[in-house]
């Protein structure tokens, strides 16, 4: 593998600047006459805006001007989109209300914009903002899901009536019907999974800047994707045709999914550019990430799981109802339909699945894509559901678990899904004697004589990654395909940059993609640079999320790197007079196998740049690119298993252990993939423990900051022990399946499976906080 | 943030002497709460006079029985002081669970108590080991200084200088932190005096801020000892409940706190 190449402990290349404070955000860009924009957000949920008066802001001194939704709406600027077709099962399209990006009319949820102050400097926009008299008419609001969807409940959307957005199944409900008609045991659950508020670690922000001889825009702003926000604000927003639309995604501090999603204020940012004929520049805050930036999860499900008398899995029925918020973002519709229910099978065998999902609007924040987006719903789900039948059953729950563990590949679930490869036992075991799960009796019995409450939990997960390919995602409603772009450009010297439709916001791309280039020709990784984030610099390109940078973005690379190295053969062999097949790639060299003869590879390079000397008709210079397109989704899979102690005094948790068996097929760089998985696994344990994204009422946000909203801290989690049990991904030729969502996705159940295991109460919602669990054991 | 001056006192009469030349000032002793208010801009003073550089006001000294903790000394400088450490133990123990790092770095016990955030670590402190709040004008006991949620004795203008605590016989702390903002979720402090007097204070649990627990006093006296609380029963009634604690739930936290408390006093 070499010192930098695949498999390598490399250390991130892009933490120097990180940690120096030398990275480039959106809101360390300035721009010469730059304005600075504050949007006047509503305090209510649900409200008429019945006029707007900004007559005294725009005499206060700086004030460039106050734009409002109605002026959106003259200017023709278009609604935000959701990206993602659903079809419910009466046939009908999925029923959307309009989002405009600031609202003409009804607000919706508190935080939605109504006006934007423009001014010379954010305290003046401020300010000024302060003095614009909104006129509002409370409506009544419902907040939760239930309510929403019962007769009389207010409406949100004329559009979509009872609040219904959907109603919508899959698999079949007759087959599933006659496994329960014969079930020897039917396990029952239901499940909330708790609203979350994402939180990066960087606010959202975005400046526009309007070039008005050149007719064009450039948007820097904090974007996963920055090409996918160039094609919506063109093709959907009236903003700009791309070529006169360039949008830079820089350093970006955090995404966890938040920033796939086009928002209203680059969207205003950009149309405001050009009526001020100034650069704009929004920086959101804290306060405004809880309030805008879409939140993920919120499900309230009811699942039942059907068993013969062998305890083997015979059927599953789910109902789950999907809390959207007010709105449709983005990919919203395909969290809790294609990224959720197509999971149901998780790690087993069951012939039979039917799952209905009816999608809810409420006058709460939008919801969309959350790091797992879906899947973390749907492994919690099944994980809960395994341990409550081991309990119900009396069986040991990884014996539970094994018998009905899929062990041939492929293997075609009921829905949808085919799993490629995978070793379930594999990782079960690992997670097994990592954790010295035969000893647990023993310790459990030392923890009870010191009065404490110990419990073990698992948790099997498998999700769905690299979100592909193109054609399938098609035929099940998405706007978009699913491939990677990459492009491999060699300097006349043999420095090499690879530029990607990937984008990093802390996955650590700039290393693990310069350690493939490493791998391939030997080259130290300092001789290898990595541009992305740029819509003029990479031709195009789908973005990070899904854990697909690796699986699909590296590939494509690879695939521009074979091209790239095919033709520096030719040269190669041209100049050493050699054949073609005989040339072989070691230490940086072209090398004659079976000789001394080599030549450099910077002298291939000035070889291809020079063009005096290369193969008759070959084109001079040394550039290639492709588009990748996967044939499958991966499987990343594994077993967690969390050993804690609950203190029956104060209902708080502790853990003792946490072992964490992940299959994620090869690994680029061990290192980068340890710290993916502690961040998704402390995110899976925020989850269960600590964070809720919580409305009273009449939707008014309760956790709308870091004093109510309780993010993990590093000493609310263990040190983790992690391990890797590999099958290779057969759908890509490197054998990745992607690392970035598991933690989230699995660790959730793994928590409190073992909190219900040390409390001996089956019925616990998350997050489990000290409160909720001691009111737990103490109930009746 | 509203524009503000912001003033640096170096004695505590210009400060005062600041303040009364002020349509509206404010102290500024760490700023962890009145900062982040500002910047909400649900606070608005023209001037900002901070205390925090006043070198008569930081410090930690023993003397004899009485252990002085100047208003202005951060509460690391607490945690870590051998002096208080060796007099008061409890009492470091408490400053060190305050808030997060950040927190302890900036924020000190005059503004930490001149605040009386219902919640506050500090104020159970006090209230339990019969403190006195001195400052520029008299001398305070811990018993008349604070008057329910974010009340307190102090007149307009009035400076807290340095608070002296009469060290116990014995003393413990025990905290259940608040998930998220790490104020006291319910907090108790116990003191046995020298003198044989028992005092427990709880914050974090009354809707009417830090308050004696006359139950767990009256228990205590009688045997002091965790056990001696088993059958004490906290009512609910009167105790904040939120997200993230019932009333119920602080409840018990009062009695198995004072239980923790009295454990770790020994």
């Amino acid at each position: 593998m070499g010192v930098e190449g695949i498999g390598a402990r490399v250390v991130r290349k892009e933490d120097k600047r990180f940690i120096t404070g030398k990275g480039r955000y959106v809101d360390d860009i300035k721009l010469l006459g730059m304005t600075h924009a504050h949007f006047i957000r509503s305090p209510h949920a649900h409200a008429k805006v019945k006029g707007i008066d900004s007559s005294a802001a725009l005499k206060m001194p700086g004030v460039v001007a106050v734009l409002t939704g109605q002026q959106l709406v003259d200017d023709k600027v278009g609604n935000l989109i959701c990206g993602w077709a659903i079809t419910s099962k009466d046939g009908s399209p999925m029923k959307m209300g309009a989002w405009p990006a600031m609202a003409p009319e009804t607000v919706r949820f508190v935080g939605q914009a109504v006006a934007v102050v423009i001014a010379d400097s954010k305290n003046l926009a401020r300010d000024a903002a302060e003095a614009v008299v909104v006129d509002y008419e409370e409506l009544p609001a419902v907040a939760d899901m239930h309510a929403a969807i019962k007769a009389g409940a207010p409406q949100l959307h004329p559009e979509a009536p009872g609040n219904q957005v959907y109603d919508w199944v899959i698999g079949d409900e007759g087959a599933v019907s006659a496994a329960f008609s014969k079930a020897a045991n039917v396990v029952k659950l239901d499940v909330t999974n708790n609203r979350l508020a994402p939180n990066a670690m960087e606010p959202r922000a975005a400046i526009a800047d309007y070039d008005a001889a050149e007719e064009h825009f450039t948007l820097y702003t904090t974007s996963q994707n920055p090409h996918v926000a160039r094609l919506v604000l063109s093709a959907f927003y009236n903003i700009a045709p791309e070529h006169k639309l360039r949008v830079i995604a820089p350093d970006v501090g955090g995404g966890f999914g938040s920033k796939i999603f086009i928002y209203p204020e680059e969207m205003v940012a950009l149309w405001a550019s050009k009526k001020v004929g100034r650069p704009v520049k929004w920086t959101g805050d804290r306060t405004e990430a809880f309030l805008t930036d879409a939140h993920g999860r919120d499900h309230v499900t009811h699942a039942e799981m059907a068993f013969d008398a062998n305890n083997k899995i015979v059927g599953l029925k789910v109902k789950t109802y999907a809390n959207f918020g007010a709105y449709m973002s983005l990919f919203s519709s395909s969290v809790p339909t294609y990224l959720y229910a197509t999971l149901l099978s998780g790690q087993y065998n069951i012939p039979a699945i039917h799952a209905e999902v009816i999608g809810v609007y409420t006058n709460t924040t939008p919801v969309d894509a959350y790091r797992g987006a879906g899947r973390p719903e749907a492994s919690y789900l099944i994980e809960r559901l395994m341990e409550t039948a081991a309990r119900q059953l009396k069986v040991d729950p990884a014996a539970l678990r094994r018998a009905n563990f899929i062990t041939q590949f492929p293997h075609q679930t009921p829905v949808i899904m085919a799993y490629d490869t995978g070793d379930f036992n594999a990782s079960l075991d690992a997670a097994m004697k990592a954790i010295d799960y035969a000893g647990f009796a023993a310790r459990k019995a030392q923890a009870k004589s010191q009065g404490k409450l110990r419990g073990i939990g698992v948790s099997c997960y498998i999700e769905a990654c690299g979100i592909a390919p193109s054609k399938a995602v098609g035929s099940l409603g998405a706007g978009v395909g699913l491939w990677e772009s990459a492009e491999v450009r060699v300097n006349p010297v043999g420095t090499i940059e690879i530029l990607t439709g990937s984008h990093s916001h802390g996955q650590g791309h700039e290393t693990t993609f310069c350690q493939l280039v490493a791998d391939r020709l030997g080259v130290p990784i300092s001789q290898v640079s990595i541009v992305h984030g740029d819509t003029d610099k990479v031709q195009f390109g789908m973005g990070t999320y899904g854990s697909r940078s690796a699986a699909v973005g590296l590939t494509a690379i690879l695939k521009a790197m074979e091209k790239m190295e095919s033709k520096a053969r030719k040269i190669a062999a041209h100049a050493l007079e050699a054949s073609e097949a005989d040339i072989v790639i070691e230490n940086g060299e072209f090398k004659v196998t079976g000789t001394d003869k080599a030549i450099a590879f910077p002298m291939v390079a000035l070889a291809a740049y020079t063009a005096h000397n290369l193969p008759d008709g070959m084109e001079p210079g040394l550039k290639e690119s492709a588009f990748y397109d996967p044939s499958n989704f991966t499987f990343p899979a594994g077993t967690y298993i969390c050993e804690l102690e609950v203190d029956p005094g104060t209902g708080k948790t502790s853990f003792v252990n946490f072992v964490a068996a992940d299959d994620f097929g090869r690994l680029i760089n061990p290192m980068i993939v340890e710290g993916q998985v502690h961040g998704g696994l402390v995110q899976g344990i925020g989850q269960a423990l600590l964070e809720h994204a919580i409305y009273d009422a009449n939707g008014q946000p309760v956790t709308a900051s870091f004093m109510d909203y309780a993010m993990p801290r590093a000493d609310d989690v263990p040190s983790f022990n992690l391990s890797h049990t590999t099958t290779l991904c057969p759908g890509n030729p490197l054998g990745i399946k992607g690392c970035g969502e598991a933690g989230a996705i699995g660790a959730s159940a793994a928590v409190i499976n073992a909190i219900t295991d040390a409390i001996g109460k089956n019925n616990l919602e998350m997050p489990a906080t000290p409160d909720r669990v001691w009111r737990t054991i103490n109930a009746a | 943030m509203y524009q503000t001056t912001y003033h640096r006192a170096s004695s505590v009469d210009e400060a005062a002497s600041l303040f009364g030349k002020s349509s509206e000032a404010k102290f500024l002793a760490g700023g962890q709460t009145l900062l982040p208010v500002m910047k909400q801009r649900l606070a608005a003073p023209t001037d900002v006079i901070d205390l925090g550089k006043i070198k008569d006001m930081i410090g930690v000294e023993a003397s004899g029985d009485t252990l002085t903790i100047k208003a202005a000394t951060p509460h690391y400088d607490v945690a870590t002081s051998d002096a208080a450490k060796k007099a008061i133990p409890a009492l470091a123990y408490l400053a060190s669970l305050i808030g997060d790092p950040a927190v302890r770095y900036r924020g000190t016990i005059g503004g930490s108590i001149a605040n009386n955030d219902p919640a506050a670590d500090y104020p159970a402190g006090l209230l339990a080991l019969g403190a006195t709040v001195k400052t520029n004008k008299r001398s305070i006991a811990a018993d008349d200084f604070f008057k329910g949620l974010f009340t307190t004795a102090l007149e307009d203008g009035e400076i807290i200088t340095a608070v002296s605590f009469p060290v116990p016989a014995k003393a413990g702390y025990a905290k259940m932190r608040h998930p998220a903002s790490r104020f006291a979720l319910t907090a108790v402090f116990v003191a046995q005096t020298k003198s044989g007097e028992i005092r427990v204070a709880a914050t974090g649990a009354s809707q009417s801020g830090v308050m004696r627990v006359g139950v767990i006093e009256a228990a205590l006296k009688a045997n002091w000892s965790p056990s001696a609380l088993d059958s004490v029963n906290i009512p609910a009634s009167g105790l904040l409940a939120d997200i993230h604690g019932t009333a119920e739930y602080r409840a018990n936290l009062v009695k198995v706190m004072a239980q923790r408390a009295v454990a770790a006093a020994g």
